[in-house]
């Protein structure tokens, strides 16, 4: 298990392209955004909880389509399915690889990038713990998307067209916590709410994800 | 014939077309395809009791 | 003919031809009723009802507004049975059916939605406002989208079949999940807001300001939309399964010819 979380790090460092492309969406998101409803500080800080929740989402849906499908071509994914590890444990490790390698950056680069967007100061801890908690459940709920869609040879829009709608609950508690956060109110209902949510879809779902990688590979 | 609808009755009438007209054009859309795919089906098997 | 028969004699529907003579059979029955019952309540509803005291002549669009939320949501639940029907018993009518009944349910849900927006424009002054039960409404039109994008995606039936199912399992706990979500982020936003309470008119509250007047004939357009509900995916669950058929002797012949 550790060697497979091992190798698709390793891969993810290597290939170069993956590792850094979310965290350069994520950067070229938040520049634009102040270029787009204007630079008025204010304004900016009463939406930069919300901008940088969404950021993140984006980039990590971006980085979704390469979570199976190199192990699809090249076939390693049928060697997966056949090995003794449990389909179930190869999708949760894939969720964590993509999580270290997408979600992690992510939540470390957030406070860089809320500077720019003038983010009042009680907002920067309550955006990183709320992107803590909130992006496992992303890499989680998208490595289902990525099962469901790794058969396709475009798949790429239809993974957004399936995962966002998934993705509503986990943005809502999360922009909510960074949100209430930042204007120093308190954030313990929607903490507990989005830290349930990821719980549960890390305890639930790669048993669904297992399945349909299972019905994609027959 | 139809009723004083008072100030509303633009939006009455409005809401009343576009959900017939909704309905309207899933259930004719729902038949056509209906039809196109019956002689598709009569036609293949017709063809596959000609040929055996 | 005891219960355990009759349940047996219910799965005998998934074998496709008997599906398609029984279909067949009732379907005219479910057509009339369900235009008969749609027409009438339309039509009493428009010409026989008084105006509201309140929200004067827009209170007639409650007779299409009303039966079509309740069509969008049961038919992802009609959608979520099927689903699981074909997951456990691998009938492929099941599965077919469901299909069958998506875009049903996506028309139900844009008439609600246009509705809802056509009668909210004199009455909140807008045509849209982020109220809990709109916006749980358009991310039920999405799961729809989604739904329906991936049925057509896959190539192979079975595998759509399985695919879709999962999908619509998953999706199922993850619309109620944000049903309560937007609760409580709208609620978090607008401490009770007039133009929100005014979102009470809309839907399940409704019934009991409604007096009879309205019930009567609301309650005909909403057996209307269910017998018309049932008859479309009837006759759509019928196309897909002759498509399916064409599919299977296609291939047939490709690798005998």
């Amino acid at each position: 298990m550790i060697a497979l979380l091992l190798r698709d790090l390793k891969l993810a460092f290597r290939a170069g392209g993956g590792f850094g492309l979310g965290l350069a969406f994520f950067l070229i998101v938040t520049v634009l955004v102040p270029f787009s409803v204007g630079p008025q500080s204010s304004l900016l800080s009463t939406i930069a909880p919300g901008i940088l929740w969404l950021g993140a989402l984006l980039a990590c849906l971006l980085s979704l389509d390469r979570l199976l499908a190199l192990d699809w071509e090249d076939g390693s994914l049928d060697l997966l399915a056949t090995a003794p590890l449990p389909l179930e444990s190869v999708v949760t490790i894939k969720a964590l690889a993509h999580w270290l390698t997408t979600g992690l950056p992510l939540v470390l680069a957030a406070p860089f990038l809320g500077v720019l967007l003038n983010l009042p100061v009680p907002g920067y801890f309550w955006l990183v713990i709320s992107l803590l908690i909130g992006t496992p459940a992303m890499s989680v709920i998208g490595t289902f998307g990525a099962a469901l869609t790794v058969g396709l040879k475009r798949g790429g829009l239809l993974l957004s067209l399936l995962v966002l709608p998934l993705y509503v609950p986990t943005l809502i508690f999360g922009a909510e916590v960074a949100r209430l956060g930042a204007t120093g109110m308190e954030t313990q209902t929607p903490l507990l709410m989005l830290a349930g949510i990821t719980a549960a879809t890390i305890a639930l779902l790669p048993f669904a994800s297992a399945a349909v990688l299972r019905i994609n590979l027959r | 014939m139809i009723p004083d609808l008072g100030k509303y009755a633009d939006t009455v009438m409005w809401s009343y077309i576009v959900s017939i007209g909704l309905l309207v054009v899933l259930v004719a859309f729902s038949v056509m395809r209906g039809r196109k795919v019956r002689a598709e089906l009569e036609k293949v098997e017709d063809r596959m009791t000609r040929h055996g | 003919m005891s219960i355990a028969a009759k349940a047996n004699a219910l799965w005998e529907y998934a074998n496709p031809r008997k599906f398609l003579a029984t279909s067949e059979r009732v379907m005219p029955f479910f057509w009339i009723t369900s235009i008969a019952c749609i027409v009438i309540g339309l039509v009493w509803g428009f010409f026989f009802t008084p105006d509201d005291y309140k929200q004067g002549s827009t209170v007639k669009i409650i007779y299409l507004h009303v039966p079509a939320a309740l069509m969008a949501i049961n038919c992802w639940l009609m959608m979520l049975a099927t689903s699981l029907v074909w997951l456990v018993r691998r009938h492929h009518v099941s599965a077919l059916a469901a299909r069958a009944a998506a875009p049903v349910g996506i028309v139900m849900t844009l008439i609600a939605l246009a509705t809802g927006a056509i009668w909210g424009q004199p009455m909140w002054g807008t045509w849209w406002a982020w109220d809990p039960r709109l916006t749980s409404f358009l991310i039920l039109f999405l799961f729809y989208l989604g739904y329906v994008a991936l049925w057509e995606a896959i190539e192979d039936p079975d595998t759509a079949a399985d695919l879709t199912s999962v999908l619509c399992l998953v999706g199922s706990v993850f619309a109620i999940l944000s049903r309560y979500a937007v609760n409580f982020w709208n609620q978090g936003l607008h401490q009770g807001a007039s133009v929100m309470r005014a979102a009470a008119i809309t839907g399940t509250d409704t019934e009991e300001k409604v007096s009879n007047i309205y019930f009567y004939p609301l309650l005909l357009c909403i057996i209307g939309f269910v017998l018309l509900f049932i008859a479309l995916v009837l006759y759509r669950t019928g196309t897909e399964i002759r498509a399916r058929r064409i599919k299977a002797l296609l291939a047939r012949e490709r690798v005998n010819g």
